[in-house]
């Protein structure tokens, strides 16, 4: 049987070496070169190449074909000194991979010769233990949770919609949260708004989504503004710096207001509204598809558009699609999967049925067209009152 | 016939019905078939023979606006959506 020694010389005589002068060069001269790091986390973090992805070694084979698909890639693997990148360069080798060096001398060797590193900003142990679920999905994984970190969602209303795309979202570990509110909870909330308690009752909700978005994760930062959506607070409000706007508003006039804010502001809106048991979901991104005003240029008449409040809705049906626009959220904030920028989905809690829709900028809409006639405020109250005789 | 699915705020208009059936060749057509099996119906949504301007009409997945108006063509497995905004998220 081979000592160790015997057996790394042996793979050493099978595989590419490349010293770190070349390495540099090589990286120099070629950004498209795959960098990979299999060291282990706690070395990764204390420096790095730039521009490398950290596999260790011990998921190297599991994890390489989603960093490197193409096997005919030029791959430069490195770990400390050398010897596990060598072995690692041999597994890739059997996998396929027809263009691997090790890095000789490694990361040591690398720094020794005054060779650019880098650090990353990484998640703390106790991070990398709450997120732990995410971490192990490859489409979000630390660099999408400390996206998801950076991120600044903002709630419109804190009550059927808004709560669980809050707890959703706090959960998810988006970093600041602003919830815009100016009611208190009320008895007839707790149907359905889970954000809220027996305990909270008559509080003000912004106060009690506070406390239960706290409690569920500290990381998040809560900006709570109890006001009413008008012209003046909602620039005031946008001014805070908002990645994505969460829409659960009850009334026409918030939602136009809302529209033409968000268009003016180049900020994507997830859209969702509820009725009895049927409920609609969008996503309003500006410059890449419809706005509100393209769908629906006209709010019905008061007597059609009875709120939930009036008409009544399954407790459930908020859960269902507040839920879904946090998952809108979330996609829009790491980049990943197809928002539904440009279709509609109905669900009916009934049949359990989702419909999608097409939906269509459209090229004479006031606000987003191409040649807009709406580009101030409005008297959104007046606009949709309106259309009680339309 | 081709389905017509009603949203929940009309429906007191077909008894309470959330789909109903409908003949004609054009959207137009259909739509006044259905005014006059539901005349309040109708009532609520057309004006002077025309769509009213906060109901969105689908056909097979797309809004007619953008395919030819209330003259776009239906044939019997066209399934037809219609749609006015819904206000209700928070209160």
């Amino acid at each position: 049987m081979p000592s160790y020694r015997e057996l790394l010389q042996s793979v050493k005589d099978e595989i590419q070496e490349i010293d770190a002068r070349h390495a540099r060069e090589l990286l120099d001269a070629d950004p498209t070169v795959s960098v990979v790091d299999v060291r282990e986390r706690d070395e990764w973090d204390e420096g790095h190449l730039p521009n490398a992805v950290h596999i260790p070694r011990g998921s190297l084979e599991s994890r390489i074909e989603q960093a490197v698909p193409d096997r005919t890639q030029r791959v430069v693997l490195y770990c400390a000194a050398g010897n596990r990148s060598a072995f690692a360069a041999r597994a890739l080798g059997e996998l396929g991979y027809e263009n691997v060096s090790s890095l000789a001398g490694g990361f040591t060797d690398w720094k020794r010769n005054g060779h650019p590193t880098a650090l990353s900003r990484t998640l703390s142990p106790q991070g990398r233990m709450r997120y732990s679920r995410h971490l192990l999905i490859p489409e979000v994984g630390e660099e999408g949770q400390l996206r998801l970190l950076d991120s600044r969602a903002l709630l419109i209303g804190a009550g059927g919609l808004g709560s669980p795309a809050a707890l959703y979202l706090a959960a998810a570990g988006v970093g600041t949260l602003g919830i815009v509110d100016d009611d208190v909870v009320d008895e007839s909330n707790l149907q359905r708004q889970i954000m809220h308690s027996t305990a909270t009752l008559g509080e003000p909700k912004v106060e009690s989504a506070a406390r239960t978005i706290r409690e569920l994760n500290p990381d998040v930062q809560v900006m709570a503004y109890r006001e009413r959506l008008t012209s003046e607070t909602i620039e005031q409000i946008l001014a805070d710096g908002w990645d994505v706007i969460v829409d659960g508003a009850d009334n026409f006039p918030t939602r136009y207001l809302l529209n033409d804010a968000s268009v003016w502001h180049g900020i994507p809106v997830v859209h969702g509204s509820i009725y009895r048991f049927e409920g609609q979901l969008t996503v309003f991104k500006p410059g890449d598809g419809p706005c509100y005003r393209c769908l629906f240029p006209q709010p019905p008449p008061p007597e059609l558009a009875p709120s939930c409040a009036e008409g009544g809705v399954l407790g459930v049906l908020p859960g269902i699609v507040g839920t879904l626009q946090a998952n809108e959220a979330l996609k829009l904030a790491l980049g990943i999967g197809e928002p539904l920028v440009g279709k509609l989905v109905l669900f009916d809690a009934l049949s359990v049925s989702f419909t999608q829709l097409e939906v269509r900028r459209d090229p004479a809409c006031p606000v987003c067209g191409d040649q807009p006639t709406i580009t101030e405020y409005v008297d959104y109250v007046e606009f949709c009152a309106g259309a009680r005789g339309g | 016939m081709a389905n017509v699915r009603i949203p929940p705020t009309l429906r007191t208009e077909t008894g309470g019905s959330a789909e109903v059936q409908a003949e004609g060749g054009t959207v137009r057509e259909l739509l006044a078939d259905l005014a006059s099996r539901f005349p309040s119906l109708g009532q609520q949504i057309l004006r002077d023979g025309d769509v009213a301007p906060f109901v969105n009409v689908y056909l097979d997945g797309e809004d007619v606006r953008t395919r030819s108006g209330l003259d776009s063509q239906v044939d019997e497995r066209s399934s037809v959506i219609l749609l006015p905004a819904v206000a209700g998220g928070l209160s």
